[in-house]
């Protein structure tokens, strides 16, 4: 190492000017957000802070309050924690898996007595942390190397293969979907994703034929849900009747007739946008539409303004999610796309997936807070 | 440095592409809801209305029946039915027991009860029991405040108060079959019921008034939110018959001494219909309540037929009955004059075919009141010939014969009026001269129904005037005077000296020692009768039984008797009413239908229900401007 290189361009800043800062705007954009979760549970519980709204809004004061301090930690720290968290996150994958195995019944989550953890959703920001670590550590020509790819392949796919089996399609398709924006913006060739694309097309027919009657019976309605319009189709021909019904304007703050005579499924959690559509009409979605752009144009601009690769990679790989979030779960619910049971971040009713957002976006801010830190490979502050 | 540089501008150039495809991406989302809540939002919003929009019909109670005088017929009973509604009740099995001892249930309602429960979704009310006496209804009314989720819900059955002595005119209701279902919902409501037979299926529709509707709001699961609006109902509109109840209780006592028979009389100047019976009758209440199957085959195979209207839908050969119609045609042709005479030897040869008179030794000469007056076939067979069928046929017509009446029933049949052209039709043979002679007396091919008769008596001695049968009314009237009909019909044509002539052989027949009813006539000097018997021959007499001596009636089984036939009117000077009857394989006309007949006729003319208004306590009961 050199005098030069030993030398820091830049330290870490001091707490009082990491306050300083925090991106204030983008809290009140995520305050926003979860402003209209709050409405739509308030709603969807007949105009009533009991089940959803009151819980929903404790959780959001917590997990506010997690996502600064959150982002006052030294970026370096969450660098260091990146694969432990990783590593962590699986084991529970592992451990609901296996006592789903063992016949304690198949859940999705770990009760912890005071809190209920669904560790998929923890695995969601986990995987960039791990990723944006691992690519963080490579350069340019070793990103070239396919050999050096395949451990952050591994990455993405043990994950996925085990929320597969609960069996969560949506969480896996965010986990590789989030994982692919991480190989992207690291800089891998377009070409492979190509050739991965290839390879997973040419085996779909040979998949097939491995299938049985009732699983390829299932992938039919999967792909065709309005053909059968009492059984699985019938969740989304209902929100699609809710959505179109409400127009330009709605029918009106706790006036949807389609939430509220029970003809929308899951209206407190997975289809809590057509409630909001449903009741404020176009201006309604397009404005929860807008808020979550915005919050997304905010992560971008931060990971172009930081100068280290981790919180480039970091930022913009939580930004991605945070977008597959909103387009997964809006698209499915107006169904554009399959429903595959992906919540709306920070609207839908469920704690660990405001929790897990809220922590990614303290790390989004954390980014932002130490945009002009330059870290080295090892994680050091400098460069190489 | 460099290294950083060029990691930064890679960073940087795929960030733009991501970015730029996330805003595609939403864009699609922005599009997407642009085309469901602007471009298809009419559709969606009527998808929506549909689910949550449901439409109870409120079934309109149906139109009662009353006679000419106000006495029901038809009505709707109050039906009360005890419900509840398992999810507002605790424990079932309790519950039940509760009810058991305010309101007995057997076993099997309690375990139906116990199964619906178990079947439909909690709110879905359920019938406990039907049919409550007022005592039960009351004792669940007192216990109400105990028994949450239990309810009395009162339906409306219908009730046919007079049985059988109605059920021919009046009909009756049953569930709605698959094929009557026209479209209107109303019929898929699972307790209605429409009119299958007599009055109550004619006038169906003005009966049945028009549903109103509840629209009410419900959730995915059926239950009711709130109702939304509601529609009132047409209730279905009364009917008032022409029919006298008493008159027609009376013929049907009458009718059943004998083993089937029908019977009408009618005014001869308003054609109103006061009695019109077909016996042995049925108890039509069955047919309301749902009837069991052994009781609907016992209905159906009686060979007496007591399901069918044989008044309106019985044809028979009309016999002597017919032949006023041979005279007025032979008199209107000037074919005989009605003091020429023509001699009966007891027979009448046509080529080969001998034809006899009922007389064996033969009446000798004849005119047309003496001809009447004893029935003499000869001198009918004879007229005929001079007529022919094709100046007859139609003349049958005018007076009503082979045509349907029209009068306000369904199943009504027309009769059989022969011509040459039907014959060709229907037997592809040749109209014969022995057809004509035996069209003559009122056999070969001839049928008549009993309302026929009735209405061709009508029209001969009401001046001959093309009155109608009528067996509805506008409504009850508190006099006779507005109740009468004023309608003036039209003349049928026919010269007064003909119809004299013909009701002076009618008049005879009663009246006249030597007439084939003298011993029918009427010794009151407040009433009297006129009329003609007739004797159909149901089966063929060969020539070998006529050798050996034809069998008497009563030697013969019952399906092979001849049937007895009466046409009557009364009073003889300034006639009003008219009768026809028919007794199914009765025998002789003047021995069983005559006394029949007379008996009818000497009650509808001391009743008069034409000149009668409604008893006061009806005229009482009856709310201003429905009478």
């Amino acid at each position: 190492m050199s005098m030069l290189e030993g030398q820091p361009r830049a330290v870490t800043p001091l707490l009082l000017d990491r306050i300083w800062q925090i991106n204030w705007l983008l809290v009140l954009l995520l305050t926003a957000i979860a402003g209209v979760g709050f409405a739509m549970l308030y709603s969807a519980a007949g105009g009533s802070f009991q089940p959803w709204a009151e819980k929903q809004m404790l959780r959001f004061a917590f997990g506010l309050t997690g996502m600064i301090l959150v982002a006052l930690v030294d970026l370096r720290v969450w660098l260091r924690l990146a694969y432990i968290i990783y590593a962590l996150a699986l084991a529970l994958l592992l451990a609901v898996e296996i006592r789903g195995e063992i016949g304690m019944g198949a859940q999705r989550w770990i009760d912890f007595g005071f809190i209920q953890i669904q560790p998929s959703e923890i695995m969601k920001i986990a995987l960039v942390l791990a990723l944006a670590r691992y690519f963080h550590s490579l350069d340019m020509e070793d990103i070239g190397r396919p050999l050096l790819l395949l451990l952050p392949t591994a990455l993405v796919f043990a994950p996925a293969i085990l929320v597969l089996k609960q069996p969560d399609l949506g969480t896996a398709i965010m986990l590789i979907a989030g994982g692919g924006v991480l190989f992207f913006i690291a800089g891998v060739r377009l070409w492979k994703f190509a050739a991965v694309l290839g390879v997973v097309i040419a085996s779909i027919p040979i998949a097939w034929e491995l299938l049985r009657d009732y699983q390829k019976k299932r992938v039919y309605t999967f792909l065709n849900p309005e053909a059968d319009p009492l059984g699985a189709g019938y969740h989304i021909i209902q929100s699609k009747i809710a959505l179109g019904s409400g127009g330009v304007f709605g029918k009106g703050f706790l006036l949807g007739s389609q939430s509220h005579l029970s003809f929308l499924p899951e209206k407190q959690t997975d289809f809590i946008f057509t409630m909001l559509a449903e009741e404020w009409g176009l201006v309604g979605g397009l404005t929860l539409i807008g808020l979550y752009a915005l919050v997304i144009l905010y992560g971008f601009l931060i990971a172009l303004r930081s100068h280290n690769q981790f919180g480039r990679l970091l930022a913009l790989g939580i930004t991605s999610t945070l977008f597959l979030y909103a387009f997964i779960n809006c698209g499915m619910v107006m169904g554009l796309i399959p429903v595959v049971g992906v919540p709306l971040a920070l609207v839908s009713f469920g704690g660990t997936a405001m929790l897990t957002v809220l922590f990614g976006m303290g790390l989004v801010m954390g980014v932002y807070v130490h945009r002009d830190l330059e870290i080295n490979r090892q994680g050091e502050v400098g460069t190489d | 440095m460099r290294q950083e540089r060029n990691q930064a501008r890679t960073f940087t150039r795929r960030a733009l592409l991501l970015g730029g495809g996330q805003a595609v991406l939403f864009a699609a989302l922005g599009a997407r809801l642009y085309y469901l809540q602007v471009v298809e939002a009419t559709r969606y919003t009527m998808l929506a209305d549909e689910n949550r929009i449901n439409v109870r019909l409120l079934p309109p109670p149906r139109g009662q029946v009353f006679d000419r005088f106000g006495e029901p017929l038809a009505v709707n009973n109050e039906n009360y039915r005890l419900i509840l509604v398992p999810e507002q009740i605790g424990d079932l099995e309790k519950a039940l027991a509760i009810i058991d001892r305010i309101v007995p249930l057997g076993e099997a309602d309690r375990r139906r009860v116990l199964r619906e429960a178990r079947r439909k979704r909690g709110f879905v009310p359920i019938l406990v029991r039907g049919n409550l006496s007022w005592d039960e209804v009351a004792r669940v009314e007192v216990n109400a405040a105990d028994l949450p989720g239990i309810a009395i819900d009162p339906g409306l059955t219908r009730h046919y108060p007079q049985g059988a002595a109605m059920a021919h005119v009046v009909g009756y209701v049953s569930a709605v079959a698959e094929h009557e279902l026209t479209g209107d919902p109303v019929l898929e409501l699972p307790d209605f019921r429409i009119g299958k037979d007599g009055v109550e299926r004619f006038r169906e529709m003005a009966l049945r008034g028009t549903a109103g509707a509840s629209e009410v709001e419900v959730n995915a699961y059926g239950r009711v939110i709130r109702e939304l609006g509601r529609q009132p109902g047409q209730p279905g509109q009364e009917v008032v018959l022409s029919v006298d109840l008493a008159l027609q209780r009376y013929v049907m006592h009458r009718l059943a001494q004998e083993q089937s028979a029908a019977a009408v009389a009618m005014d001869v100047h308003t054609g109103e219909v006061v009695a019109l019976v077909s016996s042995p009758g049925f108890d039509p209440n069955l047919f309301a309540t749902g009837i069991g199957i052994q009781q609907w085959n016992a209905l159906r195979q009686d060979p007496r037929g007591p399901l069918g209207n044989k008044a309106v839908a019985g044809q028979y050969a009309p016999g002597s009955t017919f032949k006023m119609m041979v005279a007025v045609a032979a008199l209107e042709s000037r074919v005989i004059t009605p003091d020429q005479q023509i001699v009966c030897p007891g027979h009448y040869d046509i080529g080969e075919q001998r034809y006899h008179c009922w007389k064996r030794g033969g009446h000798g000469p004849m005119n047309l009141h003496e001809a009447l007056k004893q029935s003499c076939d000869v001198y009918f067979y004879e007229l005929a010939r001079r007529v022919g069928i094709d100046r007859l046929a139609p003349m049958c017509r005018r007076f009503g014969l082979g045509e349907p009446t029209g009068v306000e029933l369904p199943g009504e049949r027309g009769g059989l009026i022969p011509s040459r052209d039907w014959k060709r039709a229907a037997r592809k043979t040749p109209w014969l001269h022995g057809d004509t002679v035996l069209t003559g007396i009122g056999q070969g091919f001839v049928l008549t129904t009993p309302l026929q008769l009735a209405l061709m008596t009508a029209r001969l001695v009401n001046g001959g005037r093309a009155v109608v049968p009528r067996l509805t009314r506008p409504a009850i009237m508190r006099d006779s005077v507005s109740g009468a009909r004023r309608e003036l019909f039209p003349s049928l044509g026919i010269s007064v000296q003909t119809l004299n002539a013909v009701r002076d052989g009618m008049a005879a027949v009663v009246n006249e020692q030597g007439g084939t009813a003298y011993a029918m006539r009427l010794r009151e000097p407040d009433v009297s009768m006129a009329g003609k018997t007739g004797t159909a021959q149901v089966r063929r007499i060969s020539q070998a039984e006529r050798l050996r001596g034809v069998r008497r009636n009563e030697e013969l089984p019952w399906r092979e008797r001849d049937h007895a036939l009466f046409v009557g009117y009364g009073p003889v000077i300034a006639p009003r009413y008219a009768v026809a009857v028919v007794v199914e394989h009765g025998g002789g006309g003047s021995s069983i239908a005559a006394p029949i007949a007379r008996d009818i006729l000497v009650e509808t003319l001391r009743r008069d229900p034409s000149r009668q208004v409604p008893p006061s306590r009806i005229v009482a009961d009856r709310p201003e401007g429905r009478t």
